[in-house]
């Protein structure tokens, strides 16, 4: 039998980065091109979208034409992981829900994500003062401004000016111009009432100043697949790559953290970690060790490194960490435009991510939920993929054929194979992404019963959807329902009512969890300080989503990129000041 | 790197297989790269390329079974002056790997081809790939219109709607149906908005 053991290296790290995605990327970069001796540890493989990516793939490339089987958002996205992986459960608590999502690769969920780029507002860090429904964040709008404005000049965002008051303006790139569905969007949502504006996304429809290493968007449509010339920003390649051509930053793929190793005065001193490509124990020893392994992950770990000084777990003497998971809500509702049936043919690919989207353009004083959404629209030609036309068998009972009559739902042969031109790019779509309440009652913690492959305990989840989110679910059904008939269209999905949470995703489905290892001024109800520094580890920090105290109604990618960023410039200046 | 940068980085990296065997070197996708799959494995966890080999090495229906589906497929997709047949765009192959891909496929078609040739059987003591063409159009007449189906076709309309979306996933994901159904993009552009004659078929022009 072979002897199990540790594997520790001699080598001792600056920094040790746990996680690869937006947060752990952007702190990787600027401390590595600061001159940081950086190691990063990421749990999946090595993955470069210049190589990796699947980019203008035609359907018949993939034997499932593009289906979802092995990839939750098809068989072309990028993405590694999912919210079921092998070997890596995590249960859930009296029934409730949470599906949790598992980026497993260099860059995350940075290689296939939307690309929607919006700021918090100053409502959303300060919503205790505004008006009680949620808590505040010690830093505001302002504290974080400065480095949006760097993050949107260092990766890139289109967008337009318009001046609002809680969906701050950017340093934008020209956005790109609405496609045919989207303008009777707009025109409908003029007669409904809604705002639309011109969509905010991290692709490059300009060259970027003062970046030779990106290539500039040329509107295939798939983002989500990554890009080969890093049109689009991805951590893998704006990021981490860039880090470790600077010379400063390593990084060990297929890594599993286990634990963050602290010292018997407290103080972080390395992580231990088992790889998957030989499943064995190492330990690597680094002067500041940082999290952005995601939320829950993150989470995981430090309630998983328990230790004489910390017996609640790291930075958990709180015991605060876990608590106020919360994700984005979720609604949507599809139909067709009849009005585009035998619609000219052109290629309206344009970016990957949104062209157009509606703010949330509401006060909710006069209405009975605290909190308001954004919504995202879809619709077009698009490239065909497995699924492709399922609708129409439906769709033909419902309106006139070409000789003017009804005629059955259904059918074959050559006048369906017409139906199928017939409907193709009549589609149209919404979703509303919405502000849920960071409760304390919602949480991830270790399920006392169950380890994962590797032996490391999992996490359970207890989450419930509150009234707050109902009541804006139903809302957002209502709204748009209203520019679904304001347009014309004929919905293909029929609104939900109460006994179905009024189409209310569960929580996690969106992909914006964060909330678990919050920030405050007061260690006793958070985890960390407004530098995301842990308030009982004074060289540990968390950088991905865990230290939101209150999401927005925003994805929350640009915030973690700004807030990390924000983190690697003060540990810089910590370091300087040897205080870290 | 301005836009003839960008399509020349594509170019590269979508031709050369220097590249591509680089890729399959350094990549998690080292494990199982033969002749068949080289052209698949960049940017595939290994498992994925396991699990395409070894479904491609199953069989699923049967000859008689494949028949049918070929029969079915070529009924809810003929040729016409527009493009091929179903199988002119190889969808019965696209069916045989979708239900080992997805196996929740598998009871679903197997039963209802089943069906199908009892159903057949009680009409015109045939199975169905053995009826004549008029027989089998009367037969899916009964099952491919959901709504004024009789009841006790019931599963038969189940199974047909579950036949036709296969087959249109097959065909319109091929080169055959992309050229048919008039997908233009795929392809490096500039988008500047929609084309101005289009605005105006709609009277969009100044939204």
């Amino acid at each position: 039998m072979s002897s199990l053991q540790i594997k520790k290296t001699s080598e001792q790290y600056d920094v040790i980065i746990v996680g690869s995605g937006a947060g752990g990327g952007m702190a990787g970069y600027v401390l590595a091109k600061a001159g940081v001796k950086v190691l990063m540890l990421e749990a999946g493989p090595y993955f470069d979208p210049a190589r990796d990516s699947h980019q203008f793939k035609w359907p018949w490339e993939s034997a499932r034409r593009g289906a979802s089987t092995v990839r939750p958002f098809g068989d072309f996205d990028a993405l590694y992981g999912g919210w079921e992986l092998e070997g890596e459960p995590y249960t859930r608590k009296d029934k409730t829900e949470f599906e949790w999502f598992r980026a497993r690769m260099l860059g995350g969920r940075t290689n296939h994500w939307g690309r929607i780029s919006l700021r918090m507002g100053p409502l959303d860090f300060k919503g205790k003062s505004y008006d009680g429904a949620t808590d505040d964040w010690p830093i505001s709008y302002e504290d974080v401004k400065p480095y949006y404005d760097k993050v949107d000049r260092l990766i890139g965002v289109y967008g337009t000016k318009e001046g609002l008051e809680n969906e701050p303006d950017g340093l934008f790139l020209k956005p790109p111009a609405p496609r045919l569905s989207e303008l009777f969007i707009k025109k409908a949502a003029k007669k409904a009432g809604v705002k639309v504006i011109a969509g905010r996304g991290s692709v490059l429809t300009e060259q970027l100043p003062g970046n030779k290493d990106r290539g500039q968007c040329f509107y295939c449509g798939q983002c989500g697949r990554s890009c080969r010339v890093y049109a689009d920003f991805s951590s893998s390649s704006c990021l981490v790559i860039p880090g470790i051509k600077s010379g400063n930053l390593k990084v060990i793929p297929n890594a599993m953290v286990r634990e963050v190793i602290t010292g018997k005065n407290g103080l972080a001193t390395g992580v231990s970690y088992v790889s998957k490509d030989d499943m064995q124990e190492y330990q690597v020893n680094g002067g500041t060790v940082i999290l952005a392994a995601s939320a829950c992950e993150s989470a995981r770990i430090l309630l998983n490194s328990k230790s004489t000084m910390h017996p609640q777990g790291l930075a958990n003497s709180s015991g605060i960490v876990g608590k106020y998971l919360h994700d984005s809500t979720g609604v949507s509702l599809s139909g067709f435009l009849p009005q585009l049936m035998d619609r000219k043919r052109y290629n309206e690919d344009g970016t990957g991510s949104v062209h157009i989207y509606s703010p949330w353009w509401l006060d909710n004083k006069n209405l009975d939920f605290p909190r308001g959404y954004h919504i995202e629209y879809w619709g077009g030609m698009g490239m065909p993929s497995y699924g492709f036309g399922g609708g129409v068998p439906h769709m033909n009972g419902l309106v006139p054929g070409r000789d003017g009559q009804m005629k059955p739902a259904g059918g074959f042969g050559a006048s369906l194979k017409d139906d199928y031109r017939r409907f193709y790019g009549t589609g149209i779509g919404m979703a509303g992404r919405g502000m849920a309440i960071a409760r304390k009652d919602n949480y991830c913690e270790i399920d006392p019963d169950v380890v994962d492959k590797f032996g490391i305990p999992v996490l359970r989840f207890n989450y419930k959807w509150s009234d707050a989110e109902l009541k804006q679910a139903k809302h957002m059904q209502e709204t748009f329902e209203s520019m679904m008939h304001e347009m014309g269209a004929i919905m293909t999905s029929k609104p939900k009512g109460p006994e179905e949470d009024y189409g209310l995703l569960k929580p996690g489905e969106i992909i914006h969890e964060v909330g678990t290892v919050r920030m405050g001024d007061d260690p006793k109800t958070s985890a960390l300080n407004k530098w995301n520094q842990a308030h009982d580890c004074r060289n540990l920090f968390v950088v991905d989503g865990a230290p939101f105290v209150q999401q927005g109604d925003k994805n929350p990618t640009w915030t973690i990129l700004a807030l990390s960023m924000r983190t690697a410039e003060y540990i810089l200046d910590q370091k300087k000041k040897q205080n870290i | 790197m301005n836009r003839r940068d960008s399509l020349k980085a594509i170019g590269i990296s979508t031709l050369s297989t220097a590249l591509i065997l680089e890729a399959c070197k350094t990549g998690d996708a080292s494990k199982v790269i033969d002749n068949e799959t080289l052209a698949e494995t960049a940017g595939r966890e290994s498992f994925e390329m396991e699990r395409i080999k070894k479904l491609r090495a199953e069989t699923f229906f049967d000859e008689h079974e494949m028949k049918t589906i070929t029969v079915l497929a070529n009924i809810i997709i003929p040729a016409d002056e527009v493009s091929g047949s179903a199988s002119d765009a190889e969808v019965p192959a696209f069916i045989e790997f979708i239900v080992k891909d997805i196996p929740s496929h598998q009871l679903p078609m197997r039963g209802g081809l089943k069906w199908l040739d009892m159903h057949c059987l009680n009409l015109y003591q045939k199975p169905f790939s053995d009826c004549s063409g008029e027989q089998q159009l009367e037969v899916v007449n009964k099952i491919a219109y959901p709504e004024k189906a009789a009841p006790e076709m019931r599963q038969g309309v189940v199974f047909f709607n579950r036949m036709r979306n296969l087959t249109a996933s097959g065909f319109y994901t091929s080169k055959i149906g992309i050229k048919d159904i008039g997908y233009v993009g795929n392809v490096p552009n500039v988008w500047t908005g929609v084309p101005a004659d289009v605005l105006a078929q709609y009277g969009l022009s100044d939204v």
